[in-house]
């Protein structure tokens, strides 16, 4: 069990509580695009709870939500005991972005929250004295946030949140801007600062995508799916803190994690992975380097075409948020599977990372043909007309009946990209038209 | 804005410094020196310009060089008065188009078209209203010379701080939101800073053309009524009839230090002060200076008395003028069917004050004017358009190469750039006795000849832009196009001109922008009874607003901003996009 006995959970009232909650943006004569659906979760007194998920998963607009910055489409949010209507004393951000004033110095940072509540300035100095004093900023007061370090200003991001003696702490990435060392030094001061009581907070919630980050500091993981977001699995951490990333227990349940997000839970097709079918399929904009990289490293020593994702993303200091979305496109492509947590070549897969340059091409126009209805269809369009001349407008505006006009904006750059590649069919930036010939 | 002292230190640090710091220092001095100086001259000129109208008879405006002093701190106190009204309005129009979305869809269209509305063909109406306004008293002629200094300045500083509250960073507004700002704390912690930057950059084009109507607009003749006002452009007029030479020369000596001290004891040290709200999180390497910026941030009992204003604008920021201003945001989401009705009655209601106005327009003209006046304007737009165009080619084409050879030489540029800045704010109409003398005397055709006028002050809006692009033009492109041995026309197509392009559009349009506006001027010109006149559009107005034809100076007025807004829709705007979109190199 957790070490933090002091702050034992009451179960009976959770201090914020989120019931059937659903984001849904209306997209007009789109449709709509459902961001958050059915979410339930209870974030008790004397816990740090982790929300795990992909980027695009929904995770941040539960926070948002949470702190009131967002209203929910459907079901209630309460804080408490009573329903929350806007941002509230009680609750704090820490952002990404450490989204600090910089025009403001260190200490005017971080009593900006207090002047928002009125507090006269004689108090305001004294208790942002100590926030600063506590996070380990002193010296620095008088500073502007362009004159520190990222760690630094993380720091100024935590002293703020905290001088407003908020019950619940809400952290949106707060180390995924940071470089690794940093952000693990910052990791233990706040474990530190918790464990030992010294922070005037009940409890924290953190969204993150970092999955060692999430099983270091959390007592428990909510894992989030994609398309719509949703809490797909929750996870109970009973080591006691301080933790041991080498800890067998501790690997285990990283190993765990990796296969629950890979797995495709629920999906219909093998494309589950991206919202949309057909040619509506919204793709990431990955490009043919990163894609054959891959490729290239798991067909490899060590791995020689079956890899453990883990060890796979530590060895190319990639985190999952970049990993994935890779490994996935390379799915869709059928160059690769993934399945419990590894990633395995297909016999194409192995082909292309033995091939020459024009093979590779060439295999990569074959797959797109094949798996890739988007592009399949721009060729069909370019095959048929006489002029061999399409422009990109057309298959934009086909594209957003079926997604956002980002996603179709970046869908089509992917497309473009990977034709591109494959020269598959060639794209001119400056007429907004494809074309079948490329400039000899 | 923010006067805020940033100077907490240790108990006992506190009381160290305290105790170094009762006695004024050297840096005090100088700083109180300055400001008394500055307070005495403003209090003098604001007396002066209550003064009853009968003044301006019994002492009139001479060409007494002792009295320069005193015409130069008139003109510039209008000045002044101006730019203080622009940034009023801006705060104020400017918020409201940001705030709300119905006051957005009349106000923003609205800065659009009045940006190309040529200023002084205003001066006409503003003077009789503002006479009948303040009869008797200087002051009803010196707020139609603010007016006119105005109408020059606000719109692109209301644009600029619009847009910059348009696109004020997620992050902190989600930061601002979360802790409960109020809409008053929201405003000056968040928008006002965060618009600075943009704000002081425009403000500062603006003046630079605002000299220009200092002038203009000081001597004013409008019908049988002529007013002078103690001013440098009231000296040059009266200078021009009088056919002085000498005192033409004094007027350029104190248009020159007058601009010169604007500059380094205001814009200076605001831009010096305001780097730091630049909204970058690295730092960046170099720091505007200013040196009386450093003497005021030196002085110690300076700081000591402005501490009761650090105090009561630390109160002022606690100030919640509105209680709950996400409650409010919440329900507007809420009826939406109904906000969508309201929007199309409000669209309907602008519509039809809109087609109100074109109807009484046309009835107004349609007494007095015929088909054939609107024909002579049209043509007269037309030679007005195509001076301007040769004007902006012939420009280009000499200032392009040379700001494209200064900017690349970083000492050089260092030591022009200042001069080009201070040639673009220095009013060229002060310089045209020189040209209007020499066409008289050659004989030359004033058709032609005038027409170099127009873009004599505006040209330099072109130089200092592209001597800005090439200075920020990368040094690894350049070097690459070295190892490539790119040459000649190849280095220039290649690599030089589409890296300048967008700071080159910037300057063109401004460049264009303002000689429109002084071909009213500039088509007309005079040198004692001489009189030389170019046909086109500018000097169509020009000859209307001295008759006191009211209705041909509208028409002429209309004319002019649809020509000027279709030359910026058709021309400007296009190469804009894409230079924004094409060739940005950051």
């Amino acid at each position: 069990m957790s070490t933090v006995i002091t702050r034992k959970a009451d179960t009976a009232t959770p201090l914020v509580s989120v019931a059937r909650v659903s984001q849904i943006y209306d997209k007009g004569a789109a449709g709509s695009l459902t961001v958050l659906e059915n979410v339930d979760l209870d974030l008790r007194p004397g816990e740090i709870v982790g929300l795990l998920g992909r980027s695009g998963s929904g995770k941040s607009t539960l926070l948002r939500a949470i702190a009131g910055l967002v209203r929910p489409s459907k079901g209630t949010i309460s804080f408490a005991g009573s329903p929350l209507v806007g941002p509230t004393a009680g609750i704090a951000v820490v952002f990404q972005s450490f989204a600090l004033f910089p025009w403001l110095t260190v200490l005017q940072n971080v009593e900006l929250g207090l002047e928002a509540q009125g507090v006269l300035p004689a108090e305001r100095r004294k208790s942002a004295l100590a926030a600063i004093d506590l996070i380990g900023l002193d010296g620095f007061e008088s500073a502007y946030p362009k004159e520190l370090s990222g760690g630094m200003r993380q720091r100024v991001g935590l002293a703020r949140a905290l001088v407003v003696h908020p019950r619940v702490l809400l952290m949106d990435e707060p180390f995924s801007a940071l470089d690794v060392l940093t952000a693990e030094t910052l990791r233990t001061d706040l474990i530190d600062l918790w464990t030992e009581g010294r922070m005037p907070i009940e409890s924290i919630l953190m969204v993150t995508h970092n999955i060692e980050e999430a099983v270091l500091m959390c007592d428990r993981i909510l894992i989030f799916g994609s398309n719509p977001g949703r809490i797909i699995a929750e996870i109970r951490v009973d080591m006691p803190q301080p933790r041991n990333r080498l800890d067998p227990a501790f690997r285990t349940l990283v190993e765990d994690i990796y296969a629950r997000m890979t797995a495709r839970t629920g999906a219909p097709t093998r494309d589950g992975h991206f919202p949309g079918t057909g040619i509506g399929i919204s793709l990431p904009d990955i490009s043919t380097n990163l894609l054959a990289g891959l490729i290239e490293a798991v067909a490899a020593e060590p791995y020689r075409g079956k890899a453990d994702l883990p060890p796979l993303a530590a060895e190319l200091h990639l985190e999952i948020d970049d990993l994935f979305p890779v490994a996935e496109t390379l799915q869709l492509l059928r160059f690769a599977e993934l399945e419990g947590g590894d990633i395995k070549l297909t016999a194409p897969g192995l082909r292309f990372a033995g091939g020459d340059v024009d093979e590779r091409k060439r295999l990569f126009a074959q797959h797109l043909a094949i798996y890739v209805p988007l592009a399949a269809h721009i060729r069909r369009v370019l095959d048929e007309r006489p002029s061999h001349q399409a422009p990109a407008r057309r298959f934009r505006d086909e594209l957003e009946d079926h997604m956002s006009e980002d996603y179709a904006d970046t869908t089509l750059k992917a497309v473009i990209t990977w034709a591109r590649y494959a020269e598959y069919f060639a794209y001119d930036e400056n007429a907004d038209l494809f074309t079948l010939e490329n400039p000899s | 804005m923010a006067l805020l002292s940033d100077d907490r230190r240790r108990p006992s640090a506190v009381i160290a410094l305290a105790r170094a710091r009762i006695l004024p220092n050297g840096y005090d001095l100088i700083a109180f020196a300055l400001i008394l100086a500055l307070a005495v001259l403003a209090a003098h000129g604001m007396q002066a310009m209550r003064a009853p109208l009968a003044v301006l008879d019994a002492q009139p405006v001479t060409l007494d060089p002792w009295l320069l002093p005193e015409y130069a701190l008139r003109s510039t106190l209008r000045m002044f008065a101006a730019i203080i009204a622009s940034l009023l309005f801006t705060f104020i129009v400017a918020t409201l188009a940001a705030k709300s979305r119905r006051a957005e869809m009349v106000i923003i269209p609205a800065l659009d078209i009045l940006q190309s509305v040529p200023v002084l063909g205003f001066l006409t109406f503003t003077v009789t209203f503002f006479m009948g306004l303040f009869q008797g008293n200087q002051l009803g002629a010196e707020c139609a010379a603010i007016f006119a200094i105005f109408t020059s300045q606000a719109w692109n500083m209301a644009f600029s701080f619009y847009q910059s509250l348009r696109t004020v960073p997620r992050d902190l507004d989600e930061v601002s939101r979360s802790f409960g700002l109020s809409a008053w704390q929201r405003f000056w912690r968040l928008e006002a800073p965060f618009a600075t930057p943009g704000l002081i950059w425009n403000t500062m084009m603006s003046m630079s053309g605002g000299w220009f109507f200092v002038v203009a607009s000081e001597a004013i003749t409008v019908g049988d009524t002529t007013v002078r006002l103690p001013g440098l452009g009231s000296w040059l007029s009266l200078a021009i009839e009088k056919q002085d030479f000498a005192a033409v020369g004094w007027a350029v000596l104190a248009m020159g230090i007058v601009i010169a001290l604007y500059d380094q004891l205001l814009f200076r040290p605001i831009v010096a002060w305001a780097d730091k709200f630049r909204f970058e999180q690295t730092a960046s390497q170099e720091k505007p200076e200013s040196w009386v910026y450093s003497l005021l941030t030196r002085a110690h009992a300076l700081r000591r008395l402005l501490k009761p204003v650090a105090y009561l604008w630390g109160r002022l920021m606690l100030l919640r003028l509105s209680k709950k201003p996400l409650l409010a945001l919440s329900k507007r989401r809420d009826n939406k069917a109904a906000s969508t009705f309201i929007d199309y009655l409000w669209l309907a209601f602008i519509a039809a004050v809109g087609a109100w106005g074109v109807w009484s327009v046309i009835g107004y003209l349609g007494q007095t004017l015929a088909w054939a006046d609107v024909g002579e304007a049209v043509a007269g737009g037309f030679a007005t358009l195509l001076r301007v165009v040769v004007l902006i080619a012939i420009a280009s084409l000499i200032w392009v190469p040379l700001g494209v050879w200064i900017g690349l030489r970083p000492a050089l540029a260092e030591r022009v750039q200042p001069l080009a800045q201070f040639l673009a704010a220095f009013p060229a109409n002060v310089l045209f006795p020189f040209a209007v003398v020499a066409i008289v005397a050659t004989g030359a055709s004033p058709n032609v000849w005038l027409s170099p006028l127009m873009i004599l002050g505006t040209q330099w809006y072109i130089l200092f832009n592209v001597i800005a692009g090439a200075s920020a033009f990368p040094t690894d492109l350049r070097e690459a196009a070295s190892v490539y041995r790119l040459r000649s026309w190849t280095w220039w197509r290649r690599a030089i001109l589409p890296g300048i392009f967008p700071y080159y559009i910037t300057g063109a349009l401004t460049a264009s922008g303002g000689s429109w506006n002084a071909s009213i001027v500039a088509e007309v010109a005079s040198w004692g009874d001489t009189k030389l006149e170019a046909f086109g559009l500018g000097s169509y107005i020009a000859k209307a607003t001295e008759g006191g034809d009211f209705p041909r100076v509208v028409l002429g007025i209309a004319v002019m901003s649809l020509f000027v807004t279709l030359f910026n829709r058709t021309l400007w705007r296009p190469l804009y996009v894409f230079a924004e979109r094409r060739l940005r190199l950051d």
